[in-house]
């Protein structure tokens, strides 16, 4: 679990390097800060299990097992990306691990992966469906929508809500009354869970009895991990930053990776310091080696563009 | 000018009903509004109120009459109260309109909806010569081709609202529950976002998904599912995953309910990438389109017609009909222009040609059936053969699929032309809600006919 943590948050700090070298275009959205709720979440669900992320969707599909090179050759634009250079950061899927794909609409993704659940539960295989979404997502109609559809009809689902405060620049307070989204969930008749996101355990343990719940056919769940997004909304340069610095610090300072290294630290023989540098250096090489694969990929050949349309 | 008043519906499942008594006689001056005769079904009497303003020419059928078919001509309108000659005709000719009186039920009696049913002549079917047919609606022959398509797939599944117990608010889905049980056959809340998502949700995740639209003017709801993720996914995966869905309803002007439940969506879909839409004007087309539609890899919208759903036409009784998706029907072949329309437009377009002919004009008409892909290769042919083109569709003006097709024509075949091409469509107005000005709003034969003579340069 710290290996995947540590590998979002290296791959994404190399993404950002290279979207500011001019290496990957568009938009990148980083996660960094947040890599226990994916890594949490996932971590309870088997391959078959089915996801669907967000325009932040990196730390989602490294979880679930998607393949470095192949995500970082997307973000480069290249024809061995995951979607062959035609998706980029926002559309990263790799359906074969069961991440049915970042969708760049806010709460886009929430009914489509409810739609998942639905086919679960109609073939009857005991999977489930995971939504992520945002607090901002929380607030449109898709949400509420998918929360009815899945609560009336039992499905196997979990939404997982990443409350990282913020709807892009906005304050989550500004914008909805209620201060916890979980307690939204009442309005629904499930069960709405708080636990602090940037605690991979409490997120686990509570991914883990919903997925319980779902597999025995008694509906979903809607898990609110309180967590906090520490770069910007996006990477671009030049972005204002509204956020009160103090608040940026204070919540740098419960790193969930460190919690997490601490936590095995603290456990007598378990992880020595040699050990933890070993493995951000077998991250690091990894990501180098995506690098590596994507720069000796060749662009898209220009036939591509008109190729997926339409399925034969 | 005269208008038929044709025998209402009191609900879209009732098929006739006794005539019980007339509050008019002929030679009765009328005005929307006024309540002109009774009628009683089983369950419920009725009251028929008129949308018309003229004076009572023809009682075409006697009070008292009982099984009086839904959309019979009942009586005849005209504005002056002179042309009784030509309304004598049942089926009308000449400029005559049919449209529907205004049921609404006896203050006493149960409550039930009413829904103004104009009569709608059939389009003739590609069906092959000597081929054994039935007659159906295209209401019977998209119920069908679903369950057969259900039969034989146990991947399919419909979806939408009051589909399940209700069987569809225009009835498509009679008798499925029965069949399929309520795993296959389920009600979802009037969340269109919602259950459009579910839809494409399942389809990712192996499904066959059949999402009825109540009508395509609530879609609108659902437009970011259908064009950001059904369309897009395939190409967005780089080939991992599509949306094997159907997105199906009607579509197109409906009577009197005014510009939110009254518009033509076939352009704004048309135009994306990664769809397929198609628009049957008949019911051999309609099951066979459907079927196509519920077997292909993409997700493809049927965009049925309300007013349509009545009308009869021969069906092939074959075990297996389908009619592939992108290809165009030449409905009745000519040589002097090239009309091309599809769904409800086809009625004019036909109507008008057998009016042209009998003026010794022969117009080629062609039945689109796709809107996307749209066979374009196949209007190219036959502007080729007669120089002239006229699109005909209710849609508005702007960007509609007439504009599309006199592009194409004008950018591929502009040596072969004539004339500049014509477009015959709704007006550039959202749908008016009085009968006078919704008439006014929407194409007729009379218009096709006009343009096909002003592209022939004749008066």
């Amino acid at each position: 679990m710290l290996r995947l943590m540590q590998t979002i948050r290296r791959f994404e700090e190399r993404a950002s390097a290279d979207y500011l070298a001019g290496k990957i275009y568009g938009v990148v959205h980083c996660y960094i800060g947040e890599e226990a709720v994916a890594v949490g979440v996932c971590g309870a669900l088997n391959r078959d299990d089915q996801i669907i992320s967000t325009h932040r969707g990196h730390g989602h599909c490294i979880a679930k097992g998607a393949d470095l090179n192949r995500m970082m050759a997307e973000l480069y634009g290249r024809e061995t990306g995951y979607c062959k250079g035609k998706g980029g950061s926002m559309h990263s899927a790799d359906f074969g691990v069961g991440m049915l794909g970042a969708n760049g609409i806010v709460a886009g993704g929430i009914s489509i992966v409810t739609g998942a659940g639905l086919a679960a539960q109609m073939e009857g295989k005991k999977r489930v469906a995971v939504s992520f979404f945002g607090d901002g997502a929380s607030n449109a109609g898709p949400f509420h929508e998918s929360l009815n559809i899945a609560a009336s009809w039992k499905l196997p689902m979990i939404y997982v809500c990443e409350n990282n405060l913020y709807a892009a620049q906005t304050s989550a307070q500004a914008t909805h009354a209620m201060k916890d989204v979980a307690g939204r969930a009442a309005g629904y008749g499930i069960p709405g869970v708080i636990v602090d996101g940037n605690d991979i355990f409490a997120v686990h343990e509570a991914t883990v009895k919903a997925v319980e719940r779902a597999r025995a056919g008694d509906g979903p769940t809607l898990i609110e991990c309180k967590t906090y997004r520490w770069r910007a909304h996006t990477e671009r340069p030049g972005q204002p930053d509204y956020r009160p610095k103090e608040e940026i610090e204070a919540w740098k300072k419960s790193d969930p990776i460190q919690r997490l290294v601490n936590h095995l630290k603290g456990q007598q023989g378990q992880f020595s310091d040699d050990e933890w540098k070993k493995m951000d250096e077998e991250v690091l090489a990894a990501i180098e080696r995506s690098v590596a694969f994507s720069e000796a990929s060749a662009f898209p050949k220009p036939q591509a563009a008109l190729e997926d349309i339409f399925a034969d | 000018m005269s208008t038929q008043i044709l025998m209402p519906a009191l609900s879209p499942t009732m098929e006739e009903g006794k005539l019980a008594k007339w509050l008019i006689k002929e030679g009765s001056r009328i005005k929307p509004g006024d309540v002109i005769a009774e009628i009683e079904t089983d369950k419920a009497t009725m009251e028929v109120e008129s949308v018309e303003e003229g004076v009572i020419s023809r009682i075409l059928i006697a009070e008292g009459t009982e099984n009086v078919k839904v959309n019979t001509p009942i009586a005849v309108v005209s504005a002056d109260g002179e042309d009784k000659g030509e309304a004598s005709r049942p089926n009308g000719g000449g400029a005559a309109h049919t449209t529907a009186a205004a049921a609404r039920p006896a203050a006493k009696q149960e409550p039930a909806q009413p829904r103004p049913m104009p009569r709608q002549e059939p389009v003739a079917a590609e069906v092959s010569p000597g081929g054994e047919t039935i007659t159906q609606t295209m209401r019977e022959a998209l119920r069908d081709a679903i369950a057969e398509e259900m039969r034989r797939d146990p991947d399919v599944f419909l979806m939408g609202e009051e589909v399940a117990q209700y069987q569809g608010a225009y009835k498509i889905s009679q008798g499925l529950l029965d069949e399929f049980g309520a795993r296959r056959v389920i009600d979802t809340p009037i969340t269109e976002q919602g259950f459009a998502g579910v839809g494409v949700g399942a389809a990712f995740a192996g499904l066959k998904p059949i999402v009825e639209f109540m009508t395509w003017n609530f879609a609108m709801q659902a437009i970011d599912q259908i064009i950001n993720s059904a369309a897009k996914t395939l190409y967005m995966s780089g080939g991992q995953m599509g949306s094997p869905i159907v997105f199906r309803g009607p579509n197109g002007a409906a009577a009197r309910v005014a510009a939110q439940h009254s518009q033509c969506f076939s352009a704004w879909y048309a135009h994306v990438p990664g769809l397929k839409v198609v628009a049957p004007s008949n019911p051999a087309d309609a099951k066979g389109l459907l079927k196509s539609a519920i077997r292909d890899p993409n997700p493809v919208l049927v965009l049925e017609n309300e007013i349509l759903y009545g009308a009869s036409g021969p069906v092939p009784k074959v075990e297996d009909w389908l009619v592939p998706i992108g290809k165009a029907r030449i409905a009745r072949e000519g040589t002097d222009v090239t009309v091309v329309s599809f769904a409800r437009g086809m009625v004019y377009a036909l109507d008008a040609a057998e009016r042209l002919a009998k003026e010794g004009i022969s117009a080629e008409v062609i039945d689109l059936r796709s809107l996307r892909p749209l066979d374009i290769d196949t209007i190219l042919q036959s502007v080729r053969k007669t120089n002239r083109l006229v699109t005909v569709e209710e849609a508005w003006p702007v960007c509609s699929v007439g504009s599309e097709i006199c592009a194409q024509v004008a950018i591929q075949a502009f040596d072969y032309l004539d004339a500049p091409p014509a477009k015959v469509s709704g007006a550039d107005v959202p749908m008016p809600y009085a009968a006078n000005l919704e008439r006014l709003a929407l194409p007729n034969a009379d218009h096709v006919v006009e343009a096909v003579k002003s592209v022939l340069y004749k008066d």
